[in-house]
C-alpha cells in the first residue's frame, strides 16, 4: 500500500486521526496500527485510550472494530490494557461482537499464553459454545482448537456427548466457515461406543451435499474416522460407505486446484477403504486441458482402483497418456502400466505387449521407462516373457538414465544363459565403468559375477576385471564391500557363491508405494488439511510445538462383540490382495543377501579377519568344483546361503573361515551370547525359608531356557534332598530336570545350579502374566517364593517374521490391540538398538527412515507360538522412542514392553 | 490458520499484502514471488512449501492471489476461501485486474479486514457485506441505532444471506437450469465418460422473508411420490405416474447453497430455502446417465505420405428437429509443422489459425436431426523430428435450449406467512440452456 516505503515517521500524526467519526478512514487508521505499531511501541501506547473508549462505542461495528485491531497489535503494553476491555466484549449483548471477542482471545493467547489463563479467558471461551449465535459458537471452537492445540496435555476443549450436541445444533445453522470449523473439531472427538459414532454420523451426512468442498471433505474426515468404530455388518456402514462416493466425485468438477487437493485425500481415502470408490474409475480419466498437477494425481488413483474388472479401460487409457507431450506424465503413465501388470496378474500379458508397443516408438524416455518396469514384471512372473529380452537388447545405445541401464544391466545378467552375447553386452557397460552413477556399477557387478557362475569358462576374466575395478579402484564403500564379498565367497567357496548369488528371489510386491499402515491412519485424521496434501505428517512440516501431536483412528469399541475377533475384522482389502509396503529398490540390493537385514553389528573388525585380500589366485580349485555337477562332494565349511529373509541359527558351528566371518557380521553376534540376562535377585530371603537363601535368574542360550539358582545355606544346619516344582503358570514353564545339588549343602555354604526348563508343563493364566510360583524342598521344609521372570526367556529363535507377512498380520490384527509404549532416556541408535534385541530374539524384520525417524518394525515369538510385532519409532538425538506393539494376545504387550524397557537399558 | 494474504500483478509486484500472523515475515511475499511466480517451470502443483512455509495461489487473468500459512491449515477451505475472495471482488468491483485493484485497494483492505479474522474465514456473502462495506463510505453517526443492531444481526444471524423488510412492487424470480455436457469419446464412437454437471441459478426480486419449495423431476423424489399416494393421482389423473416415471432422471450427486436446508434434503429429500435477493446458484449437480448428447462427431485422419494430412470431420445434431443449437465451434488440432490447410466445409466458416495449431470450424445455427461436413487437406512440413504427433482429440462447442441432462423444473413455491401475496402472485421464468463442457472426440 505504501509502495514499499517506510511510513512509521508519520506515527503521531496518524494516530491523532483515530478519534474520527468516519468509519473508513478509522480502518485505515487501525490498519497503519497494526503495520507500525512494533517499530514504535512507545508511541503505539497513545492509541490505548482511544481503544479503550471504542470499546463502548454504541455502535457494535466499533466495539466489534476496535477489539479486533487491538489483538493484532503485538506489543507488551498494549495487551495489558486489552484484558478489560476484551472480557467486556465477551459477554458483549451482540454477537457480532462477542463473536469477533472470540477469536481475540486465540490472539492474545498466541502473544502471551500466560496471560490468558490467569485471566479466566478460556473459561469464558468455553461458556462462548453454549452460545444462542450459531457464529459465535463456531469461532469459540476455532479459538478453543487453535489454543488446545499448543497444550496437548490440557483438556481444553472438554468434548462430552452434551457438547457434541451442540456443536451438532450449531452445525446446522452457521455459515460454511463455521461449519468447517465445527467439523474439523470434531473430528477430534471419539465417541464412546460405535451407537454414539453411528449418531453423529447422521447428522454429519448431510453435510456431503454442502456446496462448499471444504465444508464435504471435513465431513468426510469426520465419517472416515468415526466408520473405523462401526461394525462392518451393520447395515449402517454399507449405507455410509455408498453415500460417500458420490459426493467425492463431485468434488473432481470443481476448480483445479480443489481437485488437486481432493485429489490427493481421495488417494488417501482409496488406500484406506478401496471399497468406495471402486466403481468410480471414469472419472479419474485424465482430461486434455487438466493442469499437469491434476493429471499426475489421477493416474496415481487410476492405477490404486485398477482391477480385473477394469484393467482393459484403464490400459487403453494408460496407453493413449503415453503419446502426450509433458514428459513427466509420459513417464508416470508408462510406468503405471507395469504397475498395472503386477497388480493385476491377467493383464501382465496385455501390459507386457502395450510396453512393447511403446518401445517400438523409440522415444527416448519412453524406452527408458519401459525397460525399467518390464524389470519390475520379470521380478513377479519369472520366466514368461523372456521371449521380450531380445527387443530390449535392442536399444541398448539409448539408454542414458542410470535407472535405465541398471535395470538393463540387471535383466542381461538375470538371464545370462539365454543371452548368447552377455558377456559382450556387459563388457560394453564396463568399459566406461568409472563413469557410471553407483547404481549401475553395483548392478554391473551382481551381473557380470552372475554371469561368472553361469558360464564360469568364457567369462573368466571379465569377473576378475569388475571385481578389480569395483575394490581397488573404487572410493566408494558399498561397491568395494559387495565386490569383496564375491571375491572372497568365489575364492572360498564357489558352490555357496553360486546358492547365495543365483538364490532364488522372492517374488516382488504388487503395490510398492503404498503409504505405510501407521501413517496413513494418521494421515486419514487429517483429511482436507494440508497434511494431506503433502501426505506427511504436520510435524514433517509444521514448526515449533503446534500440530505436532500424533492422531490416530479411535479404535474399534464394542457393543457387539462379533467385530472383536481377528477373523471377523480384516483390515481393509481382502487378503487376497493384500497390499506390500516393502520399496522394490530394496531388490537391487536385495537380491544379494538382504544385507539391510542384518544389524551392523561390532563384531569382529573386518581387517583382523583372515582373509588373502590381494588373492590374484581368485578361483583356486574351486573352479573345477563349480564345473562339478555333485555340489555334496566339496570339502570345507558347509555354508548354507541364507535364503531371502531367514538368519542362519547355526553360525557358530562354521566359525574360523573368513568367509563366517563376514556373515557373523550381518547376522548378529546375539545368537552367540544368547539373550540378555538380568542379574540374580534374592526370590527367597533366608529369614523366611528356615535359613535357606535362594537367589536366582532366568537366561536363555541357543534355544534353551534355564533358571540359573544360587542357593545359600545360613543355617547351622546341613541341607541335603532338595527338590523343586513349579506351579501352574501361563506359559507351561517346568523344571526339564529334577534339581540336582550333588552334595550336601553345609552351613555357610553356596551352591550354583542351573535349571534347565522347557515350556511343556500345564498352562494356568496368572495375574501378572509372567509370574512363577515355585515351591522348593529340602530335608528341613517347603518353601513357597514366587517370581516375576522377564518375558524374553520365551522369545524363540525363529521369531523372524518375513517382510510380507509380518504386513500382512500387522493389517489383519484389529487396532484395538495395538499399544503404545514410551521407552524414555535410551542413549543408542537404531543400528544399536536392532542388534541389541536381535541378541534376545528380537528381530528386526524391515527398517524405514521416515521424517528423520528411524522406524523399526520387529518380530518375536513366545514359545506358545504367540507372535508379537512391534513398531519402534527412533527420532535421532531424541532419548525417548515410541514403541508401538500389536498382537492378537494383546495382554503380552506390556510384558513384551518390560522386556524392551529391559534389554535396552542394560 | 491463514497468516497471510498476497495479491500480486503478473511480473510479481505485490499490490495488497496483508499479514494475519505473527509468524509470516516480509520475506515470505519475496519468496513466492521467486519460486513460483518467476519459476521458469510450468507450475507443478498450487500448493507450495519453501523453507517450511505453505503457499496456496489462485490465478485470475494476470492476477495472483497467494495465502500463506505455516500450519497445518485446511487446505480446501484455504482454496475455497481465495475462490470466495474472488466473487466478493468480482461482486463490487468487476473484473479482477491490476487496475481495479489498484483503484479499489482500501476498499479490499477493509474487505480482508472483515472475511478473515487472525486467518478465520468470517462471513463473506456479499449481500451481507454490501450492508455495511460500501464504497461511498458510512458514517457511523448517520446510522440509527436499529440499522447497526439489524447490520450485525444479520452477518451474525443463521440468515446471513438476507436482511429483513426488502420490498418490491413485482414479485419476480427467474430460474436458470445451465448445463455443461461433458463427453470425452472414442474415434471409433464409443463413449469413454460423459457426464452432465448442471447448476440452478436464481433470481430472485421476492419481498420480505419468503419460504421457497424448489421441485424437480428427481428419479428418487417421484419415486417416493409414487409410492405415497399412488392411489390419489390415479383417481386424479391416471395418466400421472407413468408419464413423470418416464422423465424422471437420476441426479448423482447435488450440492446447495447455504441457504438449503441440508437436513430436510437428507431426510425428505425437498429443497426448501429462504433464498439471498437477487442472482445467487442454489444448485449443483452431476448426473452421468441417459445423457443427451447433442452432436456427435464423426473424425477420419489420414496420413498420405509423409508430408500430407487428409482430415474428414462430420458432425450430427441428435435433438428435436425443432430446436436450435447455437455457437456451434469445432475445433480440429493439426500438427506442429503444418504449411498450409485447404478447408472445404459445406455449412458455416472455417479457418485455419496456425497460432493455435487448429482448424476452427464455427457455425451459427443448426438444427435438431442434421448433419453436416468438413474436409481439410493438411501440408506438413518434412521434419526429421522422431516424435509422433500426439494428435490431440477434436473438441467442440456449442449452445442447446434445453438440458442434456433432462432435468426439468417441476415447480417453485414461494410462501410467505407475513406479507399478503401468494405463490400465484409471483411471476416466474423458467430456462434452460445446455453448453458444452469438455466435448471431446478422440481421432
Amino acid at each position: 500500500m505504501t509502495v514499499g516505503k517506510d511510513v512509521s515517521a508519520l506515527f503521531p500524526d496518524v494516530v491523532n486521526c483515530m478519534q474520527t467519526d468516519n468509519l473508513e478512514l478509522k480502518k485505515l487508521v487501525y490498519l497503519y496500527l497494526m503495520n507500525y505499531a512494533k517499530s514504535q511501541p512507545d508511541m503505539a501506547i497513545m492509541a490505548v485510550n482511544t481503544f479503550v473508549k471504542d470499546c463502548e462505542d454504541p455502535n457494535p461495528l466499533i466495539r466489534a472494530l476496535a477489539v479486533r485491531t487491538m489483538g493484532c497489535i503485538r506489543v507488551d503494553k498494549i495487551t495489558e490494557y486489552l484484558c478489560e476491555p476484551l472480557r467486556k466484549c465477551l459477554k458483549d449483548e451482540d454477537p457480532y461482537v462477542r463473536k469477533t471477542a472470540a477469536v481475540c482471545v486465540a490472539k492474545l493467547h498466541d502473544i502471551n499464553a500466560q496471560l490468558v489463563e490467569d485471566q479466566g479467558f478460556l473459561d469464558t471461551l468455553k461458556d462462548l459454545i453454549s452460545d444462542s449465535n450459531p457464529m459465535v459458537v463456531a469461532n469459540a471452537v476455532a479459538a478453543l482448537s487453535e489454543i488446545a492445540e499448543s497444550h496437548p496435555s490440557s483438556n481444553l476443549l472438554d468434548l462430552n456427548p452434551q457438547s457434541i450436541n451442540k456443536l451438532l445444533t450449531a452445525l446446522n445453522e452457521c455459515t460454511e466457515w463455521g461449519q468447517i470449523f465445527i467439523l474439523d473439531c470434531l473430528a477430534n472427538y471419539t465417541p464412546k461406543d460405535d451407537r454414539e459414532a453411528q449418531s453423529i454420523c447422521e447428522r454429519v451426512t448431510p453435510r456431503l451435499s454442502h456446496a462448499n468442498s471444504a465444508v464435504v471433505l471435513s465431513a468426510v474426515k469426520v465419517l472416515m474416522k468415526f466408520m473405523e468404530m462401526l461394525s462392518k455388518d451393520l447395515d449402517y456402514y454399507g449405507t455410509l460407505l455408498k453415500k460417500l462416493a458420490p459426493p467425492l466425485v463431485t468434488l473432481l468438477s470443481a476448480e483445479p486446484e480443489l481437485q488437486y487437493v481432493a485429489l490427493r485425500n481421495i488417494n488417501l481415502i482409496v488406500q484406506k477403504r478401496p471399497e468406495i470408490l471402486k466403481h468410480e474409475m471414469k472419472v479419474f480419466f485424465v482430461k486434455y486441458n487438466d493442469p499437469i498437477y491434476v493429471k499426475l494425481e489421477k493416474l496415481d488413483i487410476m492405477i490404486r482402483l485398477a482391477s480385473q474388472a477394469n484393467i482393459a479401460q484403464v490400459l487403453a487409457e494408460l496407453k493413449e497418456y503415453a503419446t502426450e507431450v509433458d514428459v513427466d506424465f509420459v513417464r508416470k503413465a508408462v510406468r503405471a502400466i507395469g504397475r498395472c501388470a503386477i497388480k493385476v496378474e491377467q493383464s501382465a500379458e496385455r501390459c507386457v505387449s502395450t510396453l512393447l508397443d511403446l518401445i517400438q516408438t523409440k522415444v527416448n524416455y519412453v524406452v527408458q521407462e519401459a525397460i525399467v518396469v518390464i524389470k519390475d514384471i520379470f521380478r513377479k512372473y519369472p520366466n514368461k516373457y523372456e521371449s521380450v529380452i531380445a527387443t530390449l537388447c535392442e536399444n541398448l545405445d539409448s539408454l542414458d538414465e542410470p535407472e535405465a541401464r541398471a535395470a538393463m544391466i540387471w535383466i542381461v545378467g538375470e538371464y545370462a544363459e539365454r543371452i548368447d552375447n552377455a558377456d559382450e553386452l556387459l563388457e560394453s557397460f564396463l568399459e566406461g565403468f568409472h563413469d557410471e552413477s553407483t547404481q549401475v556399477q553395483l548392478q554391473l557387478l551382481t551381473a557380470i559375477v552372475k554371469l561368472f557362475l553361469k558360464k564360469p569358462t568364457e567369462t573368466q576374466e571379465l569377473v576378475q576385471q569388475v571385481l578389480s575395478l569395483a575394490t581397488q579402484d573404487s572410493d566408494n564403500p558399498d561397491l568395494r564391500d559387495r565386490g569383496y564379498i564375491y571375491w572372497r565367497l568365489l575364492s572360498t567357496d564357489p558352490v555357496a557363491a553360486k546358492e547365495v548369488v543365483l538364490a532364488e528371489k522372492p517374488l516382488i510386491s504388487e503395490e510398492t508405494d503404498l503409504i505405510e499402515p501407521t501413517l496413513l491412519d494418521e494421515l486419514i485424521c487429517y483429511i482436507g488439511t494440508l497434511a494431506s496434501v503433502y501426505h506427511k505428517p504436520p510435524s514433517a512440516f509444521v514448526e515449533g510445538g503446534r500440530g505436532v501431536v500424533h492422531k490416530s483412528l479411535p479404535p474399534r469399541t464394542a457393543s457387539s462383540e462379533s467385530t472383536e475377533s481377528p477373523e471377523t475384522a480384516p483390515a481393509g482389502a481382502p487378503s487376497g490382495e493384500q497390499p506390500d509396503v516393502i520399496p522394490t529398490q530394496g531388490d537391487l540390493l536385495g537380491d544379494l543377501l538382504n544385507l539391510d537385514l542384518g544389524p551392523p553389528v561390532s563384531g569382529p573388525p573386518l581387517a583382523t579377519t583372515s582373509v588373502q585380500m590381494g588373492a590374484v589366485d581368485l578361483l583356486g580349485g574351486g573352479l573345477d568344483s563349480l564345473m562339478g555337477d555333485e555340489p555334496e562332494g566339496i570339502g570345507g565349511p558347509n555354508f548354507v546361503a541364507p535364503p531371502a529373509a531367514a538368519v542362519p541359527a547355526n553360525l557358530g558351528a562354521s566359525m574360523g573361515s573368513g568367509l563366517s566371518d563376514l556373515f557373523d557380521l550381518t547376522s548378529g553376534v546375539g545368537t552367540l551370547s544368547g539373550s540378555y540376562v538380568v542379574p540374580k535377585a534374592v526370590w527367597l530371603p533366608a529369614m523366611k525359608a528356615k535359613g535357606l537363601e535362594i537367589s536366582g535368574t532366568f537366561t536363555r542360550q541357543v534355544g534353551s531356557i534355564s533358571m540359573d539358582l544360587q542357593l545359600t545355606n545360613k543355617a547351622l544346619q546341613v541341607m541335603t534332598d532338595f527338590a523343586i516344582q513349579f506351579n501352574r503358570n501361563s506359559f507351561g514353564l517346568a523344571p526339564a530336570a529334577p534339581l540336582q545339588v550333588h552334595a550336601p549343602l553345609s552351613p555357610n555354604q553356596t551352591v550354583e545350579i542351573s535349571l534347565p526348563l522347557n515350556t511343556v508343563g500345564s498352562v494356568m493364566k496368572m495375574e501378572p502374566l509372567n509370574n512363577l510360583q515355585v515351591a522348593v524342598k529340602n530335608n528341613i521344609d517347603v518353601f513357597y517364593f514366587s517370581t516375576l521372570y522377564p518375558l524374553h526367556i520365551l522369545f524363540v529363535e525363529d521369531g523372524k517374521m518375513d517382510r510380507q507377512m509380518f504386513l500382512a498380520t500387522w493389517k489383519d490384527i484389529p487396532n484395538e490391540n495395538e499399544a503404545q509404549f514410551q521407552i524414555r532416556d535410551c542413549p543408542l541408535n537404531a543400528e544399536a538398538v536392532s542388534s541389541r534385541l536381535q541378541g534376545s530374539n528380537i528381530f528386526t524384520v524391515a527398517k524405514r527412515n521416515v521424517e528423520a525417524q528411524d522406524m523399526l518394525y520387529q518380530s518375536l515369538k513366545l514359545t506358545n507360538g504367540i507372535w508379537v510385532l512391534a513398531e519402534l519409532r527412533i527420532q535421532p538425538g531424541n532419548p525417548s522412542f515410541t514403541l508401538s506393539l500389536k498382537c492378537r494376545a494383546p495382554e503380552v504387550s506390556q510384558h513384551v514392553y518390560q522386556a524392551y524397557e529391559t534389554i535396552l537399558k542394560n | 490458520m491463514i497468516g497471510g494474504l498476497f495479491i500480486y500483478n503478473h511480473k510479481g509486484e505485490v499490490l495488497i499484502s496483508r499479514v494475519y500472523r505473527d509468524d509470516i515475515g516480509r520475506n515470505a511475499v519475496d519468496a513466492f514471488r521467486v519460486n513460483v511466480i518467476h519459476a521458469r517451470q510450468q507450475v507443478r502443483s498450487p500448493v507450495t512449501n519453501i523453507a517450511r512455509t505453505s503457499f496456496f495461489h489462485v490465478k485470475r487473468s494476470n492476477i495472483w492471489l497467494a495465502a500463506v500459512t505455516k500450519q497445518n491449515v485446511n487446505a480446501a477451505m484455504v482454496f475455497e476461501f481465495l475462490y470466495k475472495m474472488c466473487d466478493v471482488m468480482a461482486a463490487y468491483f468487476g473484473k479482477i485486474s491490476e487496475e481495479n485493484i489498484k483503484n479499489n485497494f482500501v476498499l479490499i483492505y477493509e474487505l480482508l479486514d472483515e472475511i478473515l479474522d487472525f486467518g478465520y474465514p468470517q462471513n463473506s456473502e456479499t449481500g451481507a457485506l454490501k450492508t455495511f462495506i460500501t464504497q461511498q463510505g458510512i458514517k457511523s453517526q448517520h446510522q440509527t441505532k436499529e440499522e447497526q443492531s439489524q447490520i450485525t444481526s444479520q452477518v451474525t444471524g443463521q440468515i446471513g444471506w438476507r436482511r429483513e423488510g426488502i420490498k418490491y412492487r413485482r414479485n419476480e424470480l427467474f430460474l436458470d437450469v445451465l448445463e455443461s455436457v461433458n463427453l470425452l469419446m472414442s474415434p471409433q464412437g464409443q463413449v469413454l465418460s460423459a457426464h452432465v454437471s448442471g447448476r440452478v441459478v436464481m433470481k430472485s426480486y421476492l419481498s420480505g422473508m419468503p419460504e421457497c419449495k424448489f421441485g424437480m423431476n428427481d428419479k428418487i423424489v417421484i419415486e417416493k411420490q409414487g409410492k405415497g399416494t399412488a392411489d390419489e393421482t390415479s383417481k386424479r389423473r391416471p395418466s400421472a405416474p407413468a408419464h413423470s416415471g418416464k422423465q424422471s432422471i437420476a441426479i448423482d450427486d447435488c450440492t446447495f447453497h447455504q441457504c438449503v436446508r441440508l437436513s430436510k434434503f437428507d431426510s425428505e429429500r425437498s429443497i426448501s430455502f429462504i433464498p439471498p435477493d437477487g442472482e445467487f446458484e442454489l444448485m449443483r449437480y452431476r448426473t452421468t446417465k441417459d445423457i443427451i448428447l447433442p452432436f456427435r462427431v464423426i473424425p477420419l485422419v489420414r496420413e498420405v505420405g509423409r508430408t500430407k494430412l487428409e482430415v474428414k470431420v462430420v458432425i450430427k445434431s441428435n435433438f428435436k428437429p425443432s430446436l436450435l443449437a447455437q455457437k456451434i465451434e469445432v475445433r480440429i488440432p493439426t500438427p506442429l509443422n503444418t504449411s498450409g490447410v485447404q478447408v472445404i466445409c459445406m455449412k458455416g466458416k472455417a479457418k485455419y489459425k496456425a497460432s493455435e495449431n487448429a482448424i476452427v470450424w464455427k457455425i451459427k445455427r443448426m438444427a435438431g436431426m442434421k448433419e453436416s461436413q468438413i474436409s481439410a487437406e493438411i501440408e506438413l512440413l518434412p521434419t526429421n523430428d522422431k516424435k509422433k504427433w500426439a494428435r490431440p482429440p477434436i473438441s467442440m462447442n456449442f449452445e442447446v435450449p434445453f438440458a442434456p441432462s433432462g432435468l426439468k423444473v417441476r415447480y417453485l413455491k414461494v410462501f410467505e406467512p407475513k406479507l399478503n401475496y401468494s405463490d400465484h402472485d409471483v411471476i416466474k421464468w423458467v430456462r434452460y440452456i445446455g453448453r458444452s463442457g469438455i466435448y471431446e472426440t478422440r481421432c
